[in-house]
């Protein structure tokens, strides 16, 4: 490997070109099936260097302090959407993008609210923020007809204090339960101005002494487990719950529902930063992945929808005809989208988590 | 004549480049404004425009920042709280570090090479895989737990993990070298014949310890304890993953204002007020160290 790099830099010095073709691509953890990455290498000879991140914030901190030395990166729609306004990609190149043809227009034209005319981004994956339950274990607390197809099952005190006993985790993310608890009261979960936003705050605060933990991934141990009966989390998250609970055998039985006054849809995109050292090499990732079969394979490792129509006939039946990852159109009208919030809106949810947190 | 004063220079120059330029910087970021854009403040210095680009640049720059940090209790609540935890934390490693130190100094002279290896031994792993270690004890299913059941001492599991009291075992555990450390460097290098002439002139041994070892090994106790109150005041890693949601640290805070925020701005006027609220008090207690020195003399 070394003298590979050392000869490659002492050949592009003598003749003047670059040397083998690089491009480096940061993606979510465990968001991929890892023989794509060499399939890729194979069919184009470039070389991938392949990272990965856990926290939008993360992604977002290296973007906007620039340099980040990536040609593909994969923000979540309301994220990037705020990301294109501080110009921290470039604009698609189309012409290179042969397989852009195999795009879904329903999840087209849902991201286009982050991403006007599609200009700056194609849809890697999507899915829910809904409920992840312990069926059996909410059943005994809350009587067979236990309501874990809706917001109630949560924000309702009364049922939050006999779930308490069990264990309920949420979200640890302003941006995710201020929209749901909006969502419950049937105000506009994409509300953007700060007087709608403070009517989330009750209904938080009155279940804020059930809640064991707020936590963004641990969660789906805690289900697989048995520790506890209620989880408020991403729909792939949860399924991985469940098949981890499936595998053990431990007679945990999973079930995640995108509640039915309303669930966020939410989209994580491929884009190309404003300063990609090879921003052709990451056209040739992009049109790899959005390849039909390449797509599919993604997915049926990954257990996340796609926004790729072509990829379903190649998808798994226990993927497409999932309803948690496929859902019903019924579910799907039911479904919002959520768009970053201004500064000064964002700071105030931000105060308010915290208040709601910690008590002050 | 040259060749001293380059000398005299390297120590001033590392000085300047690892400290004074990184603060410079964080000080003029908490001056700016938050833009959408990259870097996400303005104003940026443009030396294109020559001697007006420069004045613009210093005439954008305010204390904005600083008197929003005053609104709002957020701020000296986590400062306040910071500062419980880290000075209760800082004790309680003292407690602990001291009676290492002293058995260490006291040990024969051929171990103490490998009692020292011991304490510096965690070092060579990495901090958070330690951390994530004490997560596993500290659970409800944990070792510990597990451990207090099986000997029957607890019917039902204890709550330690996401609590400020497994945010003080983090604490304590990961500094307790930077306290064993200077005060075993201090204990070792005592006379020990001053013991000796205590006792010849009637101490016990206990009153030898707390009127002649005590206050020899201050100077190296000092040390220590600033060496784990300061980090352990922006302590960030270990509130976030073994505290628990109602944990108000500094530290978090910050996070919370660089990445939910994306306030670089206001995260850097909170960085600076830390600063200062450390600075202060270090250079007033360094003042009366050396007034009682001189007045000693």
């Amino acid at each position: 490997m070394k003298t590979r790099i050392m000869l490659s830099a002492v050949l592009a010095m003598a003749a003047g070109t670059a040397g083998a073709e690089e491009v480096r691509v940061f993606n979510w953890s465990d968001y991929i099936d890892e023989s794509l990455l060499e399939k890729f290498e194979a069919e184009t000879g470039v070389d991938l260097i392949y990272d990965v991140f856990d926290s939008n914030e993360v992604l977002e901190t290296k973007l906007l302090a620039g340099g980040s030395g990536y040609d593909v990166v994969v923000p979540s729609a309301s994220f990037m959407e705020r990301q294109i306004a501080a110009g921290a990609f470039q604009a698609l190149d189309f012409s290179q993008l042969s397989n852009a043809g195999n795009l879904w227009d329903m999840v087209k034209q849902r991201v286009e609210i982050y991403d006007p005319g599609n200009q700056y981004a194609v849809n890697y994956m999507w899915g829910t923020t809904g409920i992840g339950v312990n069926v059996g274990m909410v059943r005994e607390v809350l009587g067979e007809d236990a309501p874990i197809d809706s917001w109630e099952l949560v924000f309702d005190p009364a049922n939050m204090e006999k779930l308490a006993g069990c264990g309920v985790h949420m979200l640890d993310a302003p941006t995710e339960m201020i929209p749901a608890a909006l969502a419950y009261l049937g105000e506009n979960p994409d509300a953007q101005d700060t007087d709608t936003i403070e009517k989330a705050e009750p209904v938080l605060a009155a279940i804020r002494p059930y809640i064991a933990k707020f936590h963004s991934s641990e969660y789906i141990n805690a289900l697989a487990n048995g520790d506890i009966c209620v989880a408020i989390g991403w729909s792939g998250d949860v399924l991985q719950a469940r098949d981890r609970a499936a595998e053990a055998d431990n007679g945990v039985e999973i079930a995640f529902h995108a509640p039915k006054e309303g669930a966020q849809m939410w989209f994580d995109m491929m884009a190309i930063p404003i300063d990609a050292p090879n921003p052709d090499g990451a056209h040739k990732f992009l049109n790899f992945i959005m390849e039909a079969e390449n797509m599919a394979a993604a997915s049926n490792y990954v257990y996340y929808a796609n926004g790729n129509k072509a990829a379903q006939a190649f998808l798994e039946p226990d993927v497409i005809g999932d309803p948690a990852i496929y859902p019903t159109d019924e579910v799907l009208d039911k479904l919002f989208t959520v768009r970053a919030w201004e500064p000064k809106v964002q700071r105030s949810a931000t105060r308010m988590w915290t208040r709601i947190k910690s008590g002050t | 004549m040259l060749a001293r004063r380059v000398l005299i220079g390297v120590p001033y120059l590392w000085l300047l480049v690892l400290f004074l330029v990184p603060f410079g910087i964080v000080l003029k970021i908490a001056l700016s404004d938050y833009a959408l854009s990259i870097p996400p403040y303005t104003p940026t210095m443009d030396f294109s425009q020559g001697w007006s680009g420069v004045k613009r640049f210093f005439a954008a720059l305010d204390l904005e920042n600083f008197w929003f940090l005053s609104e709002d209790d957020l701020y000296w609540k986590a400062y306040l709280s910071s500062l419980r935890i880290a000075l209760i934390s800082t004790f309680l490693t003292l407690l602990a570090g001291f009676p290492i130190a002293y058995a260490m100094a006291r040990a024969p002279q051929e171990w103490r090479p490998a009692l020292m290896m011991l304490v510096i031994l965690p070092f060579w792993t990495s901090f958070l895989i330690r951390v994530y270690a004490w997560m596993g004890i500290l659970s409800n299913e944990g070792f510990l737990n597990q451990a207090l059941m099986g000997l029957g001492v607890i019917g039902t599991p204890l709550t330690l993990l996401n609590t400020d009291i497994a945010v003080y075992i983090g604490i304590v555990y990961t500094y307790l070298p930077f306290m064993i450390l200077p005060v075993y460097a201090t204990l070792e290098r005592m006379d020990e014949s001053l013991l000796e002439a205590a006792e010849d002139l009637g101490c016990s041994r206990l009153s030898a310890f707390w009127s002649v070892t005590f206050p020899l090994a201050r100077p190296g106790m000092v040390a220590g304890c600033f060496l784990v109150f300061i980090p352990a005041l922006g302590e960030f890693v270990i509130p976030s993953l073994l505290g628990g949601s109602g944990t108000l640290m500094i530290g978090k805070v910050l996070w919370e204002e660089f990445f939910a925020n994306r306030d670089w701005p206001v995260a850097s006027a909170v960085a600076i007020v830390l600063l200062l609220l450390l600075i202060v008090p270090i250079i007033l207690f360094q003042r009366n160290e050396q007034k009682q020195r001189e007045a000693n003399r």
